[in-house]
């Protein structure tokens, strides 16, 4: 009988565990920013700690859901593309109010458009809208109905509102007026920044309950990582947002039920040659980095999964091209990273007139193969790839000088004076819309890295891409965007301008007291749906 | 302490002949990639394990040794031979010399090395070789480290100026040459010799500075320096005691410096 009653409390306990918790409201989320945010205005965000902010405390019209990647409404309840892409009309929400109480209405969407095109605001945000397309109107049909129409169709144009945080056009606290689930409450340069609930967030749970849950998120600014992992390990911090591998894997030894390994990022790491005509390198280098052969022989020479197994320690996937496997829509599916093949790439040489004697690769003029790869340094992951690609250019005997130079010096070599033959740096990629990607596949562009700001393409696949890139942004089906970007995408695997390296992994660490996380591999990764996130107050007791 | 003077020595002759024996003491090239046994723990095929990359941390330490330990010495020599130069002849000029020497000492002093070095190392040519890359760095490292020791030779030299014996040679018709060459520099040699014992140990923490920053020896050459960053990660120190090696070896060295520069000290 006692084993009987046992039994059932058991069952019954077990019953009460397994049941859903309902979400608590309340309490303080912490984590980390890794740098002083360089300005607090929504339109002016350009590092990763400006743009935490401004995903806490922004309202957006349209938001692309980080899941599903699909655009969902938010400010706006609808809306529609018209006259061929050039006109977007947004129904907005009503009874929708900013932080300190204005109501939200279409004058706010014209104000805001009005401030993000000022060419004084200096707006990455603006940027974007700006390029290319002429003069852009807004017209207000009603006052929770506005159109932004622009002078050229524009693909993907809804995707464009992700990032445009709407400003209160009456407010007396001006940008800091916020439509997002928190506000700006406080900010201690150097040490925090303290975001409150905004008591008059829209958005409602399942149960009609007003969201956040969370009455505050404090952003402490800390640089160092392992001070950010002891903290968390000692539950100061609930959540790191990006773990390095190692971290990663030292935390997963301690606390497997903690960490989270999203799958591959959008960002990738890559190098590419020089092949900037004027650039102040030896003639006959020149000519190797304009060859495809020499250039996909090096990619042949690269042991990509080396490099994933032993400086990612396997949260990382070769990369292929442009477009990583996390952007589900735009990643072309049919083409494999470049296979690790020495005897292949010897094979290619060969085809140029390069010579493997005695351990040395020498051209057919008898120049030894050797070049320098810049990159940025401090950079410990990077620095390792440099040394990992040393030993695989040995086996095809080619000598790789890795040069570690301050960022700003590298920066002035590979835009200004292009003194510098190869270089390996890191894409981070916030876009997944090809039409991020304008500025780098155009030959005409700044950062057309291997050879920027072309008069006229200077190569047939050059041109083509060109034309490839122009074609799907002027497109509005989006099958047929794809097929153009997916052709971009196989030029790029074939002629190898970028030597696509690695799409490392989204790794993070979430304390078991947030609930409702559901870690994805674009950014923000953890805190995407923060206004749904609560905090189980007995599990954050059980930490301390 | 001048009783310990010989063990230091010894240790640091036993290191330096390791170091140089570095050829035919290391298992493996310090380039090596084991890349079937990143971060393996010390046993019989590793010594002191492997790092990150899979490469023999013993044979790394082997030659990082030679590399700082020959070259800290050679930039200490160039650093003490300009402070032996300016600081004589400032302090034993005199006058306006003296001035221009300290004005000059004093510039160098209040340069911001690490970003001269940073500008230096981005003005110079890209394909350099990593050996060449390493004796750049040390130059560097002795052409700015020379106030310093310029400024205890420079007052070394004024009060020997104003010595008795200096001023009965001049009175007696001795050329400035034959003062300087036969009474003032062979009296500086205590000076120049302390100093030049002291700046190696400096010369060897400020490469494993540069090295902690990313900006020191350029991979795959190993030096202190850069086998120092492994230590980054200070929680694994615990789990990993055998990162510690490098530190061990740079405080044993640094030490028997100092220890061998007191019992000079204290024999002088």
């Amino acid at each position: 009988m006692m084993r009987r009653r046992l039994l059932i409390v058991l069952l019954a306990a077990a019953a009460a565990g397994a049941a859903p918790l309902a979400a608590q409201s309340g309490g303080e989320l912490r984590f980390v920013l890794r740098s002083e945010p360089r300005s607090l205005h929504p339109h002016k965000v350009s590092d990763e700690s400006s743009e935490t902010i401004r995903y806490l405390t922004a309202g957006v019209l349209i938001r692309y859901h980080r899941r599903s990647q699909q655009a969902e409404p938010e400010l706006a309840s609808s809306w529609k593309i018209l006259d061929g892409n050039r006109r977007i009309r947004f129904q907005l929400r009503e009874g929708v109010s900013f932080s300190d109480g204005t109501p939200f209405t279409a004058d706010d969407v014209a104000h805001t458009i009005r401030s993000l095109l000022d060419p004084q605001l200096h707006s990455a945000t603006g940027d974007a809208f700006r390029g290319g397309r002429g003069a852009i109107q807004v017209e207000i049909g009603a006052p929770h109905r506005v159109d932004v129409v622009f002078s050229t169709p524009v693909a993907g144009l809804e995707k464009l509102f992700d990032e445009v945080a709407i400003l209160s056009a009456r407010s007396v606290r001006r940008e800091a007026a916020a439509l997002g689930p928190f506000f700006l409450a406080e900010h201690r340069p150097g040490s925090h920044i303290l975001l409150q609930r905004n008591p008059h967030y829209w958005k409602r749970d399942g149960k009609g309950r007003r969201l956040p849950y969370l009455d505050a998120v404090r952003l402490e600014i800390q640089q160092n990582r392992e001070l950010e992992l002891l903290r968390f390990r000692r539950g100061q911090l609930h959540l790191i947002n990006t773990l390095e591998a190692e971290l990663f894997d030292r935390l997963s030894a301690e606390s497997p039920a903690l960490i989270h390994d999203a799958g591959p990022t959008l960002d990738s790491e890559q190098i590419w040659f020089n092949q900037v005509a004027a650039a102040p390198i030896p003639a006959y280098k020149k000519d190797w980095f304009r060859s495809r052969n020499f250039r996909r022989a090096i990619s042949e020479a690269i042991h990509r999964d080396d490099l994933c197994r032993i400086v990612y320690r396997g949260h990382a996937r070769p990369a292929v091209g442009p477009v990583s496997p996390a952007n589900r829509f735009w990643f072309h599916a049919k083409l494999k990273p470049h296979a690790f093949d020495p005897k292949g790439a010897l094979r290619r040489l060969a085809q140029d007139g390069f010579r493997l004697q005695q351990g040395v690769l020498s051209d057919r003029h008898g120049n030894p193969v050797e070049f320098s790869l810049v990159t940025n340094a401090g950079n410990r992951t990077r620095e390792r790839i440099g040394a990992m690609l040393q030993q695989d250019l040995a086996r095809i005997g080619i000598r790789l000088n890795l040069v570690a130079l301050e960022f700003s010096s590298l920066i002035e070599r590979i835009t200004r004076t292009f003194a510098y033959e190869a270089c390996l740096l890191g894409l981070v990629n916030v876009d997944v819309d090809p039409n991020g990607q304008m500025n780098v596949w155009l030959s005409s562009a700044a950062n057309h890295q291997w050879n920027p700001g072309q008069k006229s393409p200077e190569t047939p696949w050059e041109a083509e891409i060109d034309g490839l890139m122009r074609a799907q942004a002027a497109e509005t089906d989006p099958r047929r965007r794809k097929a153009h970007f997916d052709r971009v995408q196989e030029i790029a695997w074939e002629e190898a301008p970028f030597l696509y390296l690695v799409n490392r992994n989204s790794l993070s660490a979430i304390s078991p007291a947030v609930r409702n996380s559901a870690p994805v591999a674009l950014r923000p990764q953890t805190y995407w749906n923060v206004e749904h996130l609560w905090l189980d107050a007995r599990a954050a007791r059980n930490l301390r | 302490m001048s009783r310990l003077a010989p063990l230091a020595s010894l240790l640091l002759i036993v290191v330096a002949v390791a170091s140089l024996a570095a050829g035919l003491l290391a298992p493996a090239s310090y380039e090596t990639q084991f890349r079937d046994a990143p971060n393996a723990p010390p046993g019989v095929r590793f010594l002191l394990g492997t790092d990150d990359l899979g490469r023999d941390r013993f044979s790394r330490l082997l030659y990082g040794s030679r590399v700082s330990l020959l070259l800290a010495p050679a930039a200490a020599l160039l650093a003490t031979a300009l402070a032996a130069v300016a600081g004589t002849l400032a302090g034993f000029l005199g006058g306006w010399w003296e001035r221009l020497g300290r004005g000059v000492m004093d510039l160098f002093l209040s340069l911001p090395w690490l970003f001269l070095l940073l500008a230096v190392r981005a003005a110079l040519p890209l394909n350099v070789a990593p050996a060449v890359s390493v004796a750049i760095t040390f130059a560097l490292l002795g052409v700015l480290g020379w106030p310093v020791a310029a400024r205890v030779v420079l007052a070394g030299a004024r009060a020997l100026r104003q010595a008795d014996f200096v001023l009965q040679a001049r009175a007696s018709g001795c050329s400035r040459t034959r003062l300087l060459f036969l009474h003032i520099l062979p009296n500086l040699r205590p000076i120049l010799a302390a100093q030049f014992w002291i700046s190696i140990p400096v010369f060897i923490l400020a490469e494993a500075n540069l090295g902690m920053l990313g900006l020191g020896i350029a991979e795959p050459l190993p030096s202190w320096g850069n086998l120092l960053r492994e230590m980054e990660s200070y929680p694994a120190l615990f789990s990993a005691p055998w990162l510690l090696a490098p530190l061990v070896l740079l405080l044993v060295v640094v030490s028997c410096f100092q220890l061998v520069l007191a019992g000079k000290d204290s024999r002088a």
